[in-house]
């Protein structure tokens, strides 16, 4: 029988740790993909997937399931992985093309050659909130209020960042896509 | 003509918005929306895939911290100390009025039994973590909004000790210490009742807080003093 993530939630939430193990298993993968996109780095997108969830253990009573339990983890995740940004180095604004640059991955190297290296540099040219509210709408198709409240910024702040997340974006990748540079 | 604004051509490809008349209308501003909507639809992210048991694995990681018991030993340990107290501490005396002034600390323990140095232990351990709770949220980035969840955890289990010290410690007349300790449960019980998700105005009013009332300082003081006994 395959148990819902409500009667999970609800196990869990008594103490029942064999149900938030499969909360964790059900979900890991999603949250590893959320985590890596935010911080671009497979090592400390794993810390962020770690710290998800023992931060979503220790709140789980504090669920109140007005969203799904996916989306709760989501928003935690989110901001996990905006913390191991912040942790790994004072001015994380900065830090994010040397991260990019140096994460070659099967999946990257797929991608053609100039699309990839127009897409790291955009992406290193975000600052991590911009790339979190960006992935959270473009990935994960949050709202920009309740990126806001992802986030703790007010919904005009979130709707600001994926502006310019776009706008960025936007700059380097129009012309490949508009045929200008040849593929 | 008012051409559509490149945010309202965002919120518009992400189903934020209706389609306004205008473009319909414009041919200019279809063009930017289907060369934003192409630019948008070959963003890539790839992710590195995950195998089918790697749920598992990441459960075998946080397991042992899950389950890991919790450092509560000196509570129940404290609270029969208190048991075995009754009046034997002398009173001490503290900083007492000026908020700013410092005074020097005494913590006399007038027969230096061994019930009250494992009160003063717990009460000095209790003072140490409640000092890391409160500078991480001091030297938190005052320029962004910080997730203070895991904070509040520790801050509502730090209240609940509280209570116990702090009326020992004016059951057995140490008014300083008591003095401290409510300081102290007012800021816990803000922290714990404040955003998850703290914005960082509210961060810069707390730090200010921290600040004014020296608690951070007093905690010092006091720590210090008992580290001596």
């Amino acid at each position: 029988m395959k148990w819902t993530d409500e009667a999970l939630v609800a196990a869990a939430k008594t103490g029942d740790a064999g149900s938030f193990r499969k909360l964790v298993e059900r979900h890991a993968g999603h949250v590893f993909q959320l985590a890596y996109r935010i911080t671009g780095n497979e090592q400390d997108a794993e810390d962020a997937v770690q710290e998800s969830f023992l931060r979503a253990y220790r709140q789980i009573g504090r669920f109140d399931g007005n969203s799904s339990f996916g989306t709760w983890l989501y928003r935690i995740t989110a901001n996990c992985a905006l913390d191991v940004i912040r942790k790994r180095q004072p001015s994380a604004d900065d830090s994010m093309r040397t991260v990019l640059s140096d994460s070659a991955t099967p999946e990257r190297a797929a991608m053609s050659g100039e699309i990839r290296d127009r897409m790291e540099e955009a992406l290193g040219e975000l600052t991590p909130v911009e790339r979190a509210a960006f992935v959270l709408r473009h990935f994960e198709g949050m709202g920009t209020a309740e990126i806001g409240k992802t986030l703790g910024c007010e919904p005009g702040a979130a709707k600001q960042s994926v502006f310019r997340a776009v706008r960025k974006l936007r700059k380097a990748l129009e012309p490949l896509a508009s045929g200008v540079i040849s593929k | 003509m008012n051409h559509l604004e490149d945010e309202q051509l965002t919120m518009l490809y992400y189903g934020e918005a209706s389609p306004p008349p205008h473009l319909e209308e414009c041919s200019e501003c279809r063009e930017r929306f289907d060369s934003l909507r192409r630019a948008l639809s070959s963003v890539e992210m790839p992710a590195p895939e995950r195998a089918a048991e790697y749920g598992a694995e990441v459960w075998s990681r946080i397991e042992r911290k899950i389950e890991k018991p919790r450092r509560r030993w000196l509570v129940p340990v404290a609270a029969a100390v208190v048991l075995l107290l009754g009046g034997a501490f002398e009173a001490g005396r503290l900083y007492q009025g000026g908020r700013q002034e410092r005074r020097r600390v005494v913590v006399p323990v007038a027969e230096s039994g061994t019930a009250e140095r494992i009160l003063l232990v717990a009460v000095g351990d209790y003072l140490e973590r409640s000092q890391i709770v409160l500078i991480e949220l001091a030297n938190a980035d005052p320029n962004t909004a910080l997730d203070i969840s895991q904070t509040q955890d520790q801050a509502r289990d730090l209240v609940s000790e509280n209570r116990l010290y702090r009326q020992t410690a004016e059951r057995t007349g140490q008014a300083g210490i008591a003095s401290l300790l409510e300081d102290l449960e007012r800021v816990l019980l803000e922290i714990e009742h404040a955003p998850s998700m703290m914005p960082p105005q509210e961060l810069e009013q707390l730090r200010h807080r921290l600040r004014d009332d020296g608690i951070l300082f007093k905690m010092r003081v006091v720590g210090a003093n008992m580290e001596k006994l």
